[in-house]
């Protein structure tokens, strides 16, 4: 595994336009912070999770990755290129470097085109050419390596079950050989059981074509099983990044020990014995975050600063950024 | 029972481990379809009836534009239904064969409803498509000029226009053909727009695919269900539009004649006792209309996604 930097994101914001009920054409619109002054770098191999509430800001930030969504300012430098400076044109030639893998797994795909179709069309996209023995190779190939019968080619999205629909959005990814695949929420609308496949399966594949993965998730076990780095995310900021084994022995800002402390542990004398710290409240409206820092109408060590001063997102121990006043 | 069972699983694990091809939501919706008896009949018999109006011709003795002077002026007594006389369907009061005029009615009135029909479709897909993709500002002014167009009543503007461009097939139309793609498009902007969010098509835009690949590939042939059953509906309607208008003497004008025109006249010589004259048009208009009622029906329980 090399080490070195891929995908640089710098203060990456993404606001949204939202007009409200009753509102005349010319009042003008409320900005939503969508995605506030986030950054990371990811190193070639590396998985970063990403984690947070409903609502936070996760998938937005995928896809202002990708620019699916357009991003209001910062940088995401993709192998020393401003993916968010350049045309269409341009942008479909990294696109092939990069995909996704989505949350609905029948929903990614198209239930018209069989899934030979569906798996060989990023090939068919970037390369026209191919010769059509090469095509039905190439996707017999990855079907394998996913884990599907490569007999099942001309079979419809719904003859599959939840699982195996995801199993064909990644092949999907991967026939391409990107190098970053962005995982937004993937096992979510899955079984447990099936959680635990899928995710295994995208560790045997990292392992084995060198990818770099974004993994988006609610889910903290599975994040933690599968990163190599955590962030985590509240009202589109950041709030806290670090590896993922600091993240779970030693989480410093109070959201994230919150998160933490609610992860259900799969032993009940210890699950017993478990100090659980509750978040109360509701989530702020993004449209009009609190002053400050943004996580303190929730906060148990919220002070009068925090509503003055929003807390920079610092260094304070190696490789272990925090964004608050009074972090451990 | 349980050999029973046991050949039935044996049944199922051959056919999960062939390779044979998979069924698609087309051919589902066929099977569907078939089961559907109403449909499936309905389906035959205006089959049948398309292909007696291309056939019929060549078993009629008389044209439709030959007099028999002998019925004309007393079809009642004369001009009735009668296989000697030649006049399967009787004749009208000029003496004129009816087989060969309901021939001639069927062909242009369901040349008319199909005509108009795929006017509609195409316009009213393109229009709603395009629409519904670009969204924003696009989709709102090209939203309003249809709301404005539906807002005008439909049959006073096709009055207007036969009135003041003079009574011709091809003025009928354009009138209805200007107008019945309104609905349609309305349909498929709504169709495009919760189609633009499915994550399929995401997928597809992440992965490079050009947009208009986007609109070929993945939107048209996701819509073709919903248009495919509009359209089945649309055609009976511009049918009756169309016979309306005939009805009322302001569309298709003699020598050539419709299934609008037919009931007119057949309607008008009621009291002379020749009801085969209204009886066999009107016969051939019920039930076309009822078969293409029924196959829209047929088609939209057999592409309805939420039996899938």
């Amino acid at each position: 595994m090399s080490e070195h930097k891929i995908l640089q994101v710098q203060n990456l914001k993404v606001n949204f336009d939202v007009s409200s009920e009753g509102d005349m054409p010319w009042t003008k619109a409320k900005k939503l912070q969508a995605v506030n002054n986030v950054s990371f770098d990811l190193n070639s191999g590396e998985t970063l999770g990403i984690v947070g509430e409903s609502g936070c800001g996760k998938s937005t930030l995928a896809r202002a990755i990708v620019k699916m969504v357009p991003a209001d300012s910062g940088k995401v430098i993709w192998f020393g290129n401003d993916l968010l400076t350049l045309n269409k044109s341009e942008m479909r030639q990294h696109r092939k470097q990069i995909q996704m893998i989505f949350q609905d797994p029948l929903a990614s795909l198209n239930p018209r085109m069989n899934i030979g179709e569906i798996i060989a069309e990023p090939l068919r996209t970037h390369y026209p050419k191919t010769p059509e023995s090469d095509v039905k190779e190439r996707v017999k190939d990855v079907m394998n390596k996913v884990g599907l019968l490569d007999n099942l080619v001309n079979r419809y999205p719904h003859e599959f079950s939840g699982g195996q629909c995801q199993r064909i959005g990644i092949a999907r990814a991967l026939i391409l050989k990107p190098k970053l695949i962005i995982c937004d929420e993937p096992v979510s609308a899955l079984d447990v059981s099936i959680q635990a496949q899928v995710v295994n399966l995208l560790m045997d594949l990292q392992e084995e074509m060198d990818l770099t993965l974004i993994f988006i998730a609610h889910d903290l076990s599975i994040v933690k099983h599968i990163s190599t780095k955590i962030m985590v995310l509240y009202l589109g900021n950041m709030v806290e990044l670090a590896n993922s084994n600091d993240i779970y022995t030693k989480p410093r800002h109070p959201y994230t020990q919150a998160l933490i402390s609610a992860v259900p542990i799969p032993d009940p004398s210890i699950e017993k014995s478990k100090k659980l710290i509750l978040i109360e409240g509701d989530l702020p409206s993004p449209v009009d975050p609190p002053s400050g820092c943004v996580f303190r109408t929730r906060c148990q060590k919220a002070q009068d600063i925090c509503a003055i001063e929003k807390p920079e997102f610092k260094e304070v121990s190696n490789n272990h950024e925090v964004a608050c006043h009074f972090h451990d | 029972m349980i050999a029973i069972n046991k050949n039935k699983i044996k049944e199922m694990a051959d056919n999960l481990s062939d390779s044979g091809t998979g069924r698609s939501l087309w051919k589902d919706a066929r099977i569907r379809f078939m089961q559907n008896k109403a449909a499936t009949v309905s389906l035959f018999i205006l089959a049948a009836i398309v292909l007696f109006s291309f056939i019929g011709p060549y078993f009629a003795v008389w044209s439709y534009e030959k007099i028999d002077w002998n019925a004309m002026g007393s079809a009642a007594r004369v001009g009735m239904p009668s296989i000697e006389s030649g006049h399967f369907f009787g004749t009208d009061d000029l003496g004129r064969d009816l087989y060969s005029r309901v021939i001639q009615g069927t062909q242009i009135s369901l040349m008319v409803g199909f005509l108009g029909a795929t006017v509609a479709v195409f316009v009213g897909t393109l229009y709603g498509a395009t629409s519904g993709y670009l969204g924003g500002k696009t989709d709102q002014i090209m939203m309003r000029i249809v709301d404005i167009l539906m807002s005008i009543p439909y049959m006073f503007v096709l009055i207007l226009l036969l009135v003041v461009f003079g009574r011709s097939i091809g003025m009928l139309f354009i009138g209805i053909g200007l107008l019945s793609w309104l609905d349609m498009s309305r349909i498929v902007r709504g169709q495009t727009l919760n189609l633009k969010n499915k994550e399929f098509i995401e997928a597809a835009r992440v992965t490079g695919v050009s947009d208009f690949k986007i609109i070929t590939r993945h939107i048209v042939p996701n819509l073709l269900g919903i248009v495919a059953v509009y359209a089945t509906l649309l055609v009976p309607g511009i049918i009756l539009a169309e016979s309306f208008i005939s009805f009322l003497g302001l569309g298709v004008q003699e020598p050539s004649t419709s299934w609008g025109a037919l009931i007119k006249e057949g309607a008008g010589t009621i009291r002379y006792d020749t009801e085969w004259q209204l009886l066999f048009p009107l016969a051939f208009f019920v039930v076309s209309l009822f078969c293409f009622y029924f196959i829209g029906d047929g088609l939209r329980d057999a592409l309805d996604p939420k039996d899938r």
